[in-house]
């Protein structure tokens, strides 16, 4: 019963998934002006090589045939080719995916090392002091625009303290050799402490920056079903048994708190995958956001095309995940 | 105590509405209140630090900060109601009369809205933002042709909620019209919800429109706004850290006032101990 529905749930997803696509497909076609000489801007070329660009983005071909090349192409994982920087699109993509992933284990390591213990504290002590200052401190990091508090964190940390780096994945002057393209890895992979170091300094900043926005909004869902969880019958029970106070929080109390939780955990982490192009923007991180950011403003749309696909993709997966976990931890859930 | 007035009963409610009014009054007053004209800048003052001509410092084109940040409100609380006035009014009818009457309107909605939601708002609004150009008018329209998904969202299903209760069958039995239903006793009910999503929306676009001011597709740079400011700030930020900060505190405290506001008219509207099945609206995060 519960994998019927589980295989209808990932069946429907394949609709939207196809929409995403085809939407992704004609932000390209119906953008103003012709595409291929808003790529080229201002390069003086001739009539010929326009011709050959075209002929070669199948643009001289009917809208039903470009979307049928496209939509066939994507099913052999050939996104296109970059027109500005002369390199097919899914290799830039590769070459940026592991940055951004290496930002988000980071960032949801912190968030959640961050908004567990808090989330749980302030439960426990509903209505405190202590409890007052979490919601107001979560509050002021969910009004905090990203890239303004990344901003507070250069200040202190590299301008003040002068502790940190603030751009970058590893310092320019060294070279490690990309075996994973996961600087952390890579670096010891050489062998190279010192490169781990920086590698692992220069991640500080920007994994900060994600990971306490992201434990403001952790925080506070802890919190809210820690509160319910504890009001149920079971607790009581449980206390009344005479079970010690923080062992009825964290094994009896915590475990079904953790739902709502790992939803949220789930679909940031999801979000993450795509590249936060802010605060990738403000620490000149080379990972996926920068690169959509940089594409826009080159007006490389094969590459934007591309990745607003892989966005709204991981996301719909991301959902997909969530919802499959959920029937796992609580097989009462159904879909 | 009717409910407006418990959402000022609550000494953060009162003090959160007070923010949020100096802010409306001093956006509107900037032309008065503002030492020094929104682009007059005086370059043997670049990047002067905050002092008691400039009490906020100096850009690197030596335009008072005070003065552009008084200026920048006007941008961010115009694009923040205007945005939530167009996405809210349409949304809610859109998803109170899907929710109300079903059938194939409403599923064909649905997929639209499962489409949109499938993009994250930024890029969206940056993609949009390619499409139409900078502009005013332009970055409103961005923001609301994906924005009424959630105001959609909530009346559908706060709709589907009423829908079963029993003053909407008393009242198909007393012979009374549909639409009458849906619009003079329905909507009331779902307009609570609403309203509370409607404020914290605002706090929210203020945020998406900072963002795309700070990447450079939203505002056009000849307006003031914090989005903007801040993101000039960037460059000096090693040598004058005023320039980035000051407009990000503005912002920051407005949209934590609104998001206050919102919390406690949350608070007003449905009581934690009461009212089974209010949607709870919450504050989000800007992706």
């Amino acid at each position: 019963m519960r994998l019927t529905k589980l295989l209808e749930r990932v069946l429907s997803a394949i609709p939207v998934a196809l929409g995403v696509a085809v939407l992704a497909f004609m932000f390209l076609r119906f953008l103003p002006g012709d595409p291929v000489e808003i790529m080229l801007g201002d390069t003086q070329v001739s009539q010929q090589q326009l011709d050959s660009l075209r002929s070669q983005l199948h643009l001289d071909k009917p809208l039903l045939t470009q979307l049928g090349i496209f939509l066939s192409g994507l099913l052999r994982g050939d996104l296109g080719v970059s027109i500005v920087k002369n390199a097919p699109v899914a290799k830039l993509i590769g070459d940026a995916l592991p940055a951004t992933i290496e930002l988000t284990l980071a960032t949801v390591l912190v968030g959640i090392l961050i908004a567990m213990p808090v989330g749980i504290i302030s439960a426990v002590r509903a209505g405190s002091w202590l409890d007052r200052t979490v919601l107001s401190g979560a509050l002021v990091g969910i009004s905090m625009p990203a890239f303004w508090f990344g901003l507070l964190m250069i200040l202190l940390f590299a301008v003040e303290l002068r502790v940190l780096p603030t751009s970058g994945r590893i310092a320019a002057t060294m070279v490690v050799d990309r075996t994973t393209g996961f600087m952390l890895v890579d670096t010891l992979l050489a062998g190279n402490l010192k490169a781990f170091g920086t590698a692992l300094k220069h991640l500080v900043l920007p994994a900060l920056t994600l990971g306490v926005v992201f434990a403001a909004v952790l925080a506070r869902v802890v919190r809210t079903s820690m509160l319910e969880v504890l009001g149920k019958d079971y607790v009581t029970t449980a206390r009344a048994k005479g079970l010690r106070e923080w062992g009825v929080i964290l094994k009896h109390a915590l475990r079904n708190a953790l739902i709502p939780a790992l939803t949220v955990t789930g679909l940031q982490f999801g979000e993450l995958l795509g590249g936060n192009m802010i605060v990738e923007t403000v620490f000149a991180w080379p990972g996926l956001g920068r690169l959509v950011v940089n594409s826009i403003f080159a007006r490389d749309y094969v590459v934007v095309q591309a990745a607003v696909m892989l966005y709204a993709l991981t996301y719909v997966g991301a959902n997909l995940v969530v919802d499959t976990l959920y029937t796992l931890l609580n097989p009462r859930i159904s879909l | 105590m009717s409910r407006a007035a418990r959402v000022f009963a609550t000494p953060l409610g009162r003090i959160s509405a007070a923010i949020v009014a100096t802010y409306v009054l001093t956006a509107a007053l900037a032309p008065v209140l503002a030492p020094y004209g929104p682009e007059a800048g005086d370059l043997a003052q670049r990047l002067a630090p905050p002092s008691a001509q400039h009490w906020f410092g100096t850009d690197s084109l030596g335009r008072d900060i005070l003065t552009r940040t008084l200026y920048g409100a006007r941008v961010s609380l115009l694009v923040g109601v205007l945005t939530v006035a167009i996405t809210a009014a349409f949304g809610t009818v859109i998803g109170a009369v899907g929710g109300f009457y079903r059938g194939a309107f409403d599923a064909v909605v649905g997929r639209v809205t499962e489409l949109l939601l499938a993009f994250p708002y930024l890029i969206f609004a940056i993609g949009m933002m390619a499409f139409l150009g900078p502009g005013f008018a332009n970055l409103v329209a961005a923001l609301s042709l994906k924005g009424w998904v959630e105001f959609y969202r909530l009346a559908r299903g706060e709709t589907l909620d009423q829908a079963q209760r029993e003053y909407v069958e008393a009242s198909r039995a007393i012979g009374q019209r549909r639409p009458r239903t849906l619009f003079r006793e329905v909507l009331p009910n779902v307009l609570p919800a609403i309203s509370v999503l409607s404020t914290l929306r605002i706090g929210y676009f203020m945020v998406l429109e900072a963002s795309l001011s700070f990447l450079g597709v939203g505002i056009p740079p000849n307006i003031p706004a914090w989005g903007s400011m801040i993101s000039e700030g960037r460059g000096v930020l090693f040598i004058a850290w005023w320039v980035s900060t000051i407009p990000g505190i503005a912002l920051l405290i407005l949209v934590l006032a609104i998001n206050l506001l919102g919390e406690s008219l949350q608070e007003a509207y449905a009581p934690r101990t009461k009212r089974r099945g209010f949607a709870r609206p919450s504050v989000s995060k800007v992706r």
